[in-house]
């Protein structure tokens, strides 16, 4: 992968960006002829699509629908897709093609929906909220990678952590309350995560396969207790759901309030997670010196920086995370524990954080897409679109692949990640 | 069983010492502790610490340690004993037992093999479950469509099995040699995308069986189904097929193929020093490509077995977990065929044996994922081995060559 600064690129662009700017061209292109063909002509004489804003329990309740004309939309998607993809073929956007590219996307979903939406009413609220929750747990997976992988040590454990923390979220919550509950999710986390420390930090085992040992292990032996215990003692798996938090005027916003200021703990802790996290890694000292253990983590022993210190309290902190991420499933979500009930969400995670380019806001912006297309196949039943659902369930996966395989963007983890320090 | 003297023979030398561990830990060039004690040992201490777990999880025995140590006691032990007891009776305890054994070892060997090979190139193939699934829905689409006599039909599907896997496994192959995308990244992904397509074509009225609402495939035709080596015993519950010859062969095949070919060869020069193999004239590119087809392949026919050979048909979740145990397998048997046979042995024998378990007494068969990943962590980490029985471990780890960066 050709590695370039953003000040060479502005000047100067190698072979492979002008390859990979002439892909995401012509990938325009073909979506705007998708979205002309399929959505457009196809849904000729459908009549409108109606976007609820609101629900009937917001105070601004009569808040009016957004109506659509579907085909008329489609049309107009389609023109500013094609004017997307002739500006990227003749000259390119530069250091914006990654916000082009998702505004494309956005795009190009909001056609597909007024299609999939056309002649009945849908609630986009309700989906967006959906949405927003489910990206929950994806994107403290995501995070808690990210804060892994920053010190160069791979987390293919967050699977595990997810589990393990929703796990004795159920047990503790059902004996002690919610928020023992989260305080015991996120110390599992941290336990799982220091075993992972240890073992690749440490023994400096291979941390791939610590990590598949760790999943297989929490899968395991949550499953085995689960079935050995639980089961007959219905009582110690019947946790209490926090209620959502209605943030006081911010949550009466129509639309965007209840989306983002109606949730519940978990959906506010990522989006303080985010920032924090941000500001962290990049504009402190603690952020400054471990990316530098993850990148050269010579360089950094030489300059005196604790490389094993720092992988140590990082990765814990990163198990916190995503212990507490599997919480979202008790506490956030049903109240009960079944085996293997993150079902790879883990790995969804593990996606989103190569997705979002081992950043906090990467990760989370891809986790909440990733999100989105897990809310949107809960509703695509509904609206009897002829897609199936498994196909929108294979898009984060197929994305990650792409991404991985460089046909659009490149993803680059840190220069050092999955390499043990031996210290000299 | 050790390949410490043959294939150090043959295999280039290492260009630096420094990635030594991966090959230790996967298994190329140990001397016999690490190749024989290590495992043994292993198992041992995984197989005593499941004990503990049995015995940390049996409630009504804890609450009787305050008022009766002696009976919280005999209980603990009970229940352990039982556990141990059927896990024995049901793997080697009778002719059905024997037979089960081998029909859980069949798909694992096959998966073994496949993740075994990757590691002797240097490729972490975690996407065995996906290659698989993808193999035994090949292998159920010929089964049902095409109608042959039995000569030309079995090894028709078993054959589709191979080619479903081999492609499913050559595409990260092929992203990793082309664009640098690492193979662990991307067969984790293609397992989930395998995962859905198996969950859509299950509902098409191409595989769906007639009539039925829920996800299961047509039925296989007789002339496909992998014949049964005790059928004239007349024996419903002796399930073994001649699947297990299948995997000796395969486990044969891979050796012969690793150890006795130029293309083996070559396989293993890229997985010990990439640099050198190109340098020596080979194509990185295709090698890479030919190994993760050669693994994909592998998985594919532990999918054709579960299918031809035990429940002709495909259903949800019928690949269980033989994905992710090949992995614990492979590195139990030091990624060498005939170490992933005995592994394959064993841990079939633990399945068998585990489903006694989970019918005969409280514990369930996932007793058994535990025993495997608690394997696992003593074969990565010998310094606990060591730690625990006081033995040399043969050599000393050095650094692992995994990372994203390629």
């Amino acid at each position: 992968m050709v590695d370039v600064t953003a000040a060479t690129a502005s000047v100067m662009r190698t072979p492979a960006e002008i390859r990979r700017s002439r892909r995401l061209g012509i990938t325009y292109l073909v979506l705007a002829g998708f979205v002309l063909w399929v959505f457009g002509v196809g849904s000729v004489g459908d009549g409108s699509a109606a976007f609820k804003l609101v629900r009937p329990t917001d105070r601004f309740k009569d808040f009016p629908d957004l109506v659509l004309p579907a085909a008329g939309m489609a049309f107009v998607i389609s023109a500013a897709l094609a004017a997307l993809g002739g500006i990227q073929l003749t000259r390119g956007f530069k250091k914006l093609s990654n916000v082009i590219l998702a505004v494309a996307s956005v795009l190009f979903i909001l056609a597909f929906l007024g299609w999939a939406a056309a002649g009945s009413s849908f609630s986009l609220v309700g989906m967006l909220d959906e949405s927003v929750k489910r990206s929950v747990p994806i994107g403290m997976g995501a995070m808690a990678g990210v804060m892994c992988e920053r010190v160069a040590v791979i987390n293919i454990a967050i699977e595990g952590m997810l589990l393990g923390g929703a796990f004795v979220a159920a047990v503790v919550g059902s004996q002690f309350g919610s928020y023992w509950a989260l305080a015991g999710a996120t110390l599992t986390g941290v336990a799982l995560a220091w075993v992972l420390a240890v073992l690749a930090v440490r023994y400096r085992v291979d941390q791939i396969i610590v990590g598949v040992v760790i999943n297989v292990f929490v899968l395991g032996l949550t499953s085995f207790i689960s079935q050995r215990i639980l089961n007959q003692n219905p009582h110690l798996n019947n946790a209490v759901l926090l209620r959502p938090i209605k943030i006081p005027l911010l949550g009466d916003i129509p639309f965007f309030g209840q989306i983002l200021f109606q949730q519940n703990i978990f959906v506010f802790t990522m989006f303080i997670l985010v920032g924090v996290l941000t500001y962290g890694l990049f504009h402190t000292k603690w952020g400054l010196r471990s990316r530098a253990v993850g990148e050269h983590p010579k360089a950094a022993d030489t300059l005196g920086v604790n490389v094993y210190r720092y992988r140590y309290v990082n990765v814990m902190m990163g198990g916190a995370i995503a212990g507490f991420g599997g919480a979202f499933y008790i506490q956030g979500s049903v109240g009960r524990f079944d085996e293997n009930m993150t079902a790879g969400k883990g790995f969804v995670g593990l996606a989103a954080m190569i997705f979002g380019r081992w950043h906090p806001i990467g990760a989370v912006a891809a986790a909440l897409v990733f999100g989105f297309a897990d809310g949107l196949q809960g509703k695509l039943a509904i609206l009897q679109t002829p897609i199936p659902s498994e196909f929108l369930a294979m898009a984060p996966y197929l994305a990650t692949i792409i991404v991985v395989a460089g046909v659009v963007g490149t993803a680059r983890p840190p220069a050092a990640d999955g390499q043990p320090y031996v210290k000299e | 069983m050790t390949d410490s003297g043959e294939p150090q023979a043959t295999a280039p030398e290492p260009g630096d010492e420094g990635a030594s561990f991966f090959r230790d830990l996967t298994g190329v060039g140990l001397d016999w502790r690490a190749a024989v004690l290590v495992p043994v040992l292993a198992v041992i201490t995984a197989l005593i610490a499941s004990m503990l777990v049995i015995a940390l999880t049996d409630l009504d025995a804890l609450k009787m340690w305050g008022s009766d140590p002696g009976g919280a006691l005999s209980a603990t032990w009970a229940s352990i004993w039982g556990a141990y007891k059927a896990l024995f009776v049901g793997s080697v305890g009778s002719l059905r037992a024997v037979s089960e054994t081998l029909v859980q070892a069949t798909p694992l060997i096959f998966a073994g093999l496949s993740v075994a090979i990757g590691f002797r190139a240097g490729l972490f193939n975690i996407g065995g479950q996906g290659q698989l699934l993808v193999g035994a829905m090949f292998s159920v689409w010929v089964g049902f469509s095409i109608h042959l006599p039995v000569y030309l039909h079995l090894p028709l599907a078993i054959l589709a099995g191979a080619v479903g896997g081999a492609i499913w496994g050559a595409i990260p192959g092929l992203l990793r040699a082309r664009t640098g995308a690492h193979e662990v990244i991307t067969t984790i992904m293609m397992n989930f995308i395998a995962l859905r397509l198996v969950d859509y074509y299950l509902k098409t009225s191409w595989f769906q069986a007639e009539g039925r609402d829920d996800p299961v495939s047509r039925a296989i035709d007789v002339s496909a189904h992998m014949p049964r080596l005790f059928g004239f015993l007349e024996r419903s519950d002796v399930r073994v097929h001649i699947g297990i010859l299948l995997a000796f062969a395969a486990a044969y095949g891979v050796y012969w193929l690793l150890f006795k070919t130029t293309l083996g060869y070559e396989f293993r020069a890229v997985g010990l020093n990439p640099h050198g193999a190109r340098y020596a004239g080979m194509s990185v590119t295709w090698l890479i490509v030919g190994v993760m087809a050669v693994a994909g392949a592998l998985a594919g026919l532990a999918g054709s077995d579960r299918v031809l050979g035990v429940l002709y048909r495909a259903q949800p979740g019928f690949a269980g977990t033989i994905g992710f145990d090949a992995i614990a397998l492979a590195l139990l048997g030091r990624s060498h065929p005939w170490g992933v046979v005995a592994a394959g042995l064993l841990f079939g024998a633990l399945r068998a044996g585990g489903q006694q378990m989970q019918v005969s007494t409280d514990i369930s068969l996932d007793l058994i994922l535990v025993i495997q990943a608690l394997v696992v962590v003593f074969i990565a980490a010998p310094a606990l081995i060591r730690a625990i029985y006081r033995v040399k471990t043969g050599r000393e780890a050095e650094r692992p060559t995994t990372g994203w960066s390629t």
